[in-house]
This record gives structure tokens, C-alpha cells and sequence, in this order.
């Protein structure tokens, strides 16, 4: 252990500048990595080039400051308070989120007993926000999109907890810490060299998990709550300037947080085989951000490639798919725990 | 005490019964329940609709009761204005009908007026005339396997799809020096010849197609999603689509055999082409883009066909400096890309015509919107006006 001592004091700050800044950078780093750069190169365009000199690396940033000076449009109609409110709620969950992410064996925010309950507990929260923004811009085209998010998201949380229950069966535990070390110490059936990423065990746990997350996310194929060839861009479509920003960086900030989500819970989250102790504080953050990463890059390769489910045939799914193969996976994993 | 006596007697006199209170609260109950229907304006600016065209939607949730379309934002009175104009002035007109296949649009008022006149363009023109509609036909349809992908949700095919039709679009700039209005037939022929090494060029493009069309066999036509999306959706059945005048892929798709290249009056050099006139049976948006996918192919093999077939010679006959077409009147159609295209021109023997009607396939196609959208979600009316492929100029000229 560290022979430093840091008051409490010192600790919140740095906690808390851990917390606000790393969903703006996730944000950012998702942003210019797949929506700007492996986008384009996925349908064979350069995307941008000039800004900040190596492969337009600044040009979100550059987006970031011209929406500050954008003018901020409310619509006529609109209920002005709950207008303004809805984009701060939106990002707000995201930051909530990633307040229970271990980074490290001592890196961690708020080392939560019911860690992984409460991260998606908070990360629905957001769905809120979104039905505040549709409701209040007095637009059609917002409040189908609204109300398509809602229905989406009571279809969508039921299959992402019982992925997610799986996991917690294995590992014995809800809370996040936990579940990684349960990951780096524990074998698959006495063979314990990389520990037990539970990817290798959970499977069908990471496919529900990445499935209803890409719902949770409004992503293709599953974001018909923005839908931007039908309903233009859904809850969004009033949001101007830095309320607008708002969206985005709660857009990317949450599919950063559950990136870091699923690397925790299927990839072994900081942890990397023979590394422990201090070591393992410093290359921590590091490892987890590079198997956030991977994951966050299957999320949006599915998202530049397929087209969009229709409302009803995404609850078919939901209901008729993927929580019977979640139940069925939590029976077969409570079994195997049980007999093995 | 006394002012309580008035308290109760006042009370008493506004007193409600209870079974008009029971009314009252079950109209209030009934006032808020009450789910109106919503009309939704789709359009004039609305990115399904590519360019001004409008929708009304009335919607009960996401279900449509009724949709009325409006059309005419971009009408320019092209009828008209060819009054005013001379015969080979009116082809860079028509060429801006159907933008996105202006020389499948030249090719039958050509026809028409040369029909009048009594002449004949040379076998080498009428080649080049095929291989160019043909070209426009699979930079149409390119864009539009690409596009109906984005239509449904998908944001990769469409960049694939103006990828590829650049390289369709280089060749018809190459010979005729306009990307989009060639503006490249005469009255007798076409004005320039091919340049040295074109016919090369274009058959190494016809690979690029085929390698295109292999692409969005994959990753559009083979996603589970996009079958999910476009089977059984927007069905058009064979008597009422012809009733209703579509024509074209969208008529085909629905099993129609029915295809003027082979089945109208014989033009251009098509009777001497070997192909296949592609039908598919179910009539839905997926049987639309199957159609319009294996015409692509098609089209690229007639090209091959004519480049292995065009002859030498000369690209103009003999015309008078001055084209006067004499006295008459004519119906000229062809197949072009959208549909059934046709001009019916007057002439009463002046340099421009008196009276020129123009038949357009996306006004047809688009006049069975409010029968095809009825009862539909909100998605699938985006599919099926995505898979109907209708050019704003086409329907309003």
C-alpha cells in the first residue's frame, strides 16, 4: 500500500474531478474515436482531417466551443423550466453512474455494496430527462420520440438485469470491487491462470447485457427514439447550442459508462492477470480504458451497420427472446453454482 | 350563528346531487382519456422525403389513420414553358425532370420529334443512346440501394451507394461533359462521339457495379433487420398499382411482366439485347429492392452488350441547320428508370411544339401513397415512401 495519507478533504475533490471529468473525456474520446473517425473510414470517407493538425483530433472540441456561442432557442410553446431542466437530467445520471466504476483496487469513487444496482438504477434515470425534453418542446416528432424512449426503456431494463443477475450469482456479490477480484482470483474449472473473465462463463450474459445496453443507449438498431430519417431527431429535434451539447455528452458519456459497465462485469474491469498491489492502482485505469474500449467499438460497429428495428418488433424481441434466454441463464448459472 | 344559518342555506341551494357529481366526474374521466387523433406533418422539409414534399399524417399513437400527400412545391411548369421554346432547346429542360436520370429523360422527346420529322438516327448513335440510359438507370438505382438503407435506419449503405455511382457519374461526364444534364442528344443523333478509350473504361466499371450490387446483396438485402422492416410492408397489389398507373420496378415487384424496353414500341437498340425483365411476386418494400437490385445487374450486362456490339460509324444524320418539325401529333414512352415516362407532343410545323404533355412515373407511383399508408406505423411510412423511389421533379415537372 501507498505510504501516502490524503485527508478526506482532498479525497472528495479529487474524486469528484475524477467523476466530472471523465464523462465530458469519455465523451470526447468516444466521440472522435468511432463517430468521427471509424465511421468514416468504415464507409470509406477521411471524415476530419485539419483540426488540431493530426487527423482533426480537436474538431469536437472546436464543436464543443461553437456550441457555447450558439443562440439558445426555446420554442414558443414550450414549458420553459422543464425544457431547460431536461438535458441537465440526462447528463446527470451518467455522472451518477460512474461514481461505483472501479478503476483500481483503491481507485474507486464510492465502493458501493449494491454497486451494480445502483448503476443501473441511476443510468434509468435518464429516460426521465427524455420524456421531460419530448413533453416539454410542444413538438410532435419530440414527443413520439419521447414516448418511444419510455416504452423502450421498460422493455430494455428487464433483459439488462437479468444479464446482469447472472454475473452477481457468480461472483456472490452486487458490489463492483467485488465482482472484479471474484474475476482476477477466481478459474474456470480449476484453471485459474487469467482468473475467470466472465465473458469466458457468461456468454449469454455479455450477448443480453450488449444487446439491451445498445437499447439502453438508443443506438442502432435500436434508436428509434432519435430515428433521424423518420422523426428528424426524435427528443432533440428544439435542442440547440450548449443544451443540445448536453445531449450529446450525455449521448456518449452513458455509452461510456456502460462500456466501463460491461468491461467490469464480463472483462475483468482493471484487473490483468499477475499484476497486483500498487502496479495494479497504476496500470488500473489503464486497463480498463483500453477493455472499455473493445467493447465500446463492438457497440458502435453495430451501430454503423444495421438498420433500425420498428417499436413493435423491439418489444417482440424483448419479451420473447431475450428475457426467456436471460431467465433460462440465470437457472443454468444458479445450478452450475450451486453443484460445482 | 346567523351567518352559519346563511352558510347552510346557501350551501343547500347550489347543492349538486350526487348522481350529476358522478356525471360530472366520469365526462372530467372521459375528457382525459380522450386520445385524439395527431396530425403530423411530414414535410415540406423532412429528410425521408428528399426534397419539398409533403405529407399529412393523421396518426392514432403511431398508427396512421390517413395520409394525404401535397405535391406541387417544386412544380416549374415545364409543360408550358416547352411551348416557348425550340425543339432542341426543350432537351435541356426535361433533362431537369428526373435529376437523377436526366438522359433516360432526352431519350423519348427525341424520339418523338425525330419520329415526326421522318429521321432516323445512326446505328452508332442509337448504341450510345442505349449504353447512356442504361448508365443513368444503375447511377438511379445505386443511389437508391444505398439510400433505402438509410430510409430504414442504417447510415453505411448510403455513402456505399454515392460511392459507386461516382464512378457511373465520371463516365457520363467523360462523354457527355455533364455529371447530372448531359443535355447530350440532338435531333438525328448525339453531338459528340465517344472519347478514345471510353468503351474500355466503362466495361472495367461495369465490374464495379457488379462487385456494388454483390455489397448491398450482403449487407442490405441479406440483414435480418432490414427483412424484418421491408417483408409484407407497403404490399401494392398487381391490379390496383396498374389501376393506380405505377409502373416501372414498382409495378414489376408485384409481379407485373411488364417492361417497355421489351414490351412497347420497339426504340432505341433494346430489341437486339438479350435480358431478363426481373419480377418479383410478393409486392412489398423488400420485393422493391429485390427488383430494383437485379435490374442493376441487369443493366450493367445490357451495357457489356452493347459495348460488345456498337458498331462504327457516323453519330449524326443529315438534319436542316434550322429543325422545323412538321404537322402531327405523337406519344413516345419509355421505360425509364423511375417508370413509365412518356411525351405526347403537338406539333403544328413551327421550330418548338404547340402543346407537350408529359407523363411522369413518380406522379403516378406517388398517387396510391394514400391507399398504401393507410393503417401503417410511422416507420413503415418512411419505408414504403423510400421504396416507391420517387424524384420530387419527376412528380411535379
Amino acid at each position: 500500500m501507498v505510504a501516502l495519507e490524503i485527508g478526506w478533504g482532498t479525497t472528495l475533490a479529487i474524486k469528484t474531478l475524477v467523476v466530472v471529468m471523465v464523462i465530458p473525456l469519455g465523451a470526447l474520446i468516444l466521440g472522435y474515436t468511432f463517430l468521427l473517425k471509424m465511421m468514416s473510414h468504415m464507409q470509406s470517407r477521411l471524415g476530419p482531417m485539419d483540426p488540431g493538425g493530426f487527423h482533426g483530433w480537436f474538431q469536437l472540441v472546436g464543436d464543443g466551443i461553437k456550441f457555447l456561442q450558439k443562440e439558445d432557442i426555446m420554442p414558443a410553446d414550450a414549458d420553459k423550466k422543464v425544457f431547460a431542466m431536461a438535458p441537465v437530467v440526462v447528463v446527470l445520471s451518467t455522472f451518477l453512474v460512474f461514481a461505483v466504476i472501479p478503476m483500481g483496487p483503491d481507485l474507486v469513487v464510492v465502493n458501493l455494496d449494491v454497486g451494480i444496482f445502483y448503476a443501473l438504477a441511476v443510468s434509468s434515470l435518464s429516460v426521465i430527462g427524455i420524456l421531460m425534453a419530448g413533453w416539454s418542446s410542444a413538438n410532435k416528432f419530440a414527443l413520439l420520440g419521447a414516448l418511444r424512449a419510455a416504452a423502450q426503456l421498460i422493455a430494455y431494463e428487464l433483459p439488462l438485469l437479468l444479464a446482469v443477475i447472472g454475473v452477481a450469482i457468480q461472483a456472490g456479490t452486487l458490489n463492483l470491487q467485488d465482482i472484479v477480484l471474484a474475476q482476477q482470483n477466481g478459474g474456470i474449472f480449476g484453471w485459474d491462470v487469467i482468473g475467470n473473465p466472465y465473458i469466458l462463463t457468461q456468454f449469454v450474459g455479455f450477448g443480453l447485457f450488449m444487446i439491451a445496453a445498445q437499447a439502453e443507449l438508443s443506438q442502432t438498431p435500436f434508436d428509434m427514439p432519435v430515428a433521424e430519417s423518420e422523426l428528424v431527431s426524435g427528443y432533440m429535434v428544439e435542442y440547440t447550442g450548449f443544451r443540445f451539447l448536453f445531449f450529446f455528452i450525455g449521448e456518449f458519456g452513458t455509452a461510456f459508462a456502460f462500456a466501463a459497465i460491461a468491461a467490469t462485469l464480463f472483462l475483468g474491469g482493471w484487473a490483468i492477470p499477475g499484476v497486483t498491489g500498487d502496479l495494479a492502482n497504476i496500470l488500473g485505469p489503464l486497463v480498463l480504458f483500453a477493455k472499455l474500449m473493445a467493447v465500446a467499438f463492438l457497440m458502435f460497429w453495430v451501430r454503423f451497420t444495421y438498420p433500425r428495428l420498428r417499436e413493435d418488433q423491439l418489444q417482440a424481441l424483448a419479451w420473447k427472446v431475450l428475457i426467456p434466454i436471460g431467465l433460462v441463464n440465470i437457472l443454468v448459472t444458479g445450478i452450475l453454482k450451486v453443484t460445482l | 350563528m346567523s351567518t352559519t344559518d346563511t352558510t347552510a342555506s346557501g350551501a343547500s341551494d347550489f347543492a349538486i346531487d350526487p348522481a350529476s357529481m358522478r356525471h360530472l366526474a366520469e365526462a372530467r374521466v372521459n375528457v382525459e382519456l380522450d386520445t385524439g387523433d395527431m396530425v403530423l406533418n411530414l414535410g415540406p422539409q423532412h429528410p425521408a422525403t428528399h426534397g419539398t414534399f409533403r405529407l399529412v399524417v393523421r396518426l392514432d399513437g403511431e398508427r396512421v389513420i390517413s395520409a394525404d400527400p401535397v405535391i406541387g412545391y417544386m412544380h416549374r411548369g415545364y409543360e408550358k414553358i416547352t411551348e416557348f421554346r425550340t425543339y432542341p432547346q426543350v432537351t435541356t429542360l426535361i433533362n431537369r425532370i428526373d435529376w437523377l436520370s436526366s438522359f433516360a429523360n432526352e431519350v423519348p422527346f427525341v424520339a418523338a420529334a425525330e419520329k415526326l420529322m421522318d429521321v432516323e438516327a445512326p446505328p452508332r448513335a442509337q448504341y450510345i443512346r442505349t449504353i447512356l440510359t442504361e448508365l443513368s438507370r444503375i447511377a438511379t438505382f445505386l443511389l437508391f440501394l444505398g439510400e433505402m438503407g438509410l430510409q430504414v435506419g442504417a447510415l453505411t449503405p448510403a455513402f456505399y451507394g454515392f460511392r459507386d455511382r461516382e464512378h457511373i457519374l465520371n463516365l457520363i461526364e467523360s462523354a457527355t461533359g455533364g455529371r447530372f444534364h448531359p443535355n447530350f442528344n440532338r435531333i438525328g443523333g448525339l453531338k459528340d462521339d465517344l472519347p478514345w478509350g471510353w468503351l474500355a473504361e466503362c466495361r472495367s466499371t461495369m465490374q464495379i457495379v457488379f462487385d456494388a450490387c454483390d455489397t448491398f446483396e450482403n449487407l442490405v438485402l441479406g440483414n435480418e433487420i432490414f427483412a424484418a422492416r421491408c417483408k409484407g410492408i407497403g404490399i401494392i397489389p398487381p391490379e390496383l398499382g396498374a389501376a393506380y398507373g405505377v409502373s416501372g420496378s414498382n409495378l414489376r415487384a408485384s409481379g407485373v411482366d411488364w417492361d417497355l424496353r421489351r414490351d412497347g414500341d420497339p426504340y432505341l437498340v433494346y430489341s437486339e439485347l438479350d435480358f431478363k425483365v426481373w419480377t418479383h411476386s410478393d409486392g412489398d418494400s423488400f420485393a422493391r429492392y429485390w427488383v430494383r437490385l437485379q435490374e442493376t445487374r441487369e443493366s450493367a450486362r445490357m451495357v457489356l452488350q452493347c459495348l460488345d456490339a456498337i458498331p462504327a460509324g457516323p453519330i449524326m444524320t443529315k438534319v436542316p441547320l434550322i429543325i422545323k418539325v412538321p404537322k402531327g401529333e405523337i406519344w413516345v414512352e419509355t421505360e425509364n428508370p423511375l417508370g413509365q415516362m412518356g411525351y405526347y407532343v403537338v406539333s403544328k410545323g413551327g421550330t418548338g411544339p404547340f402543346r407537350v404533355k408529359i407523363r411522369s412515373a413518380s406522379f403516378s407511383n406517388v398517387s396510391i401513397l394514400p391507399w398504401l399508408l393507410q393503417g401503417v406505423y410511422v416507420p413503415d411510412v418512411i419505408t414504403i415512401l423510400a421504396s416507391l423511389y420517387f424524384i420530387l421533379g419527376d412528380i411535379d415537372r
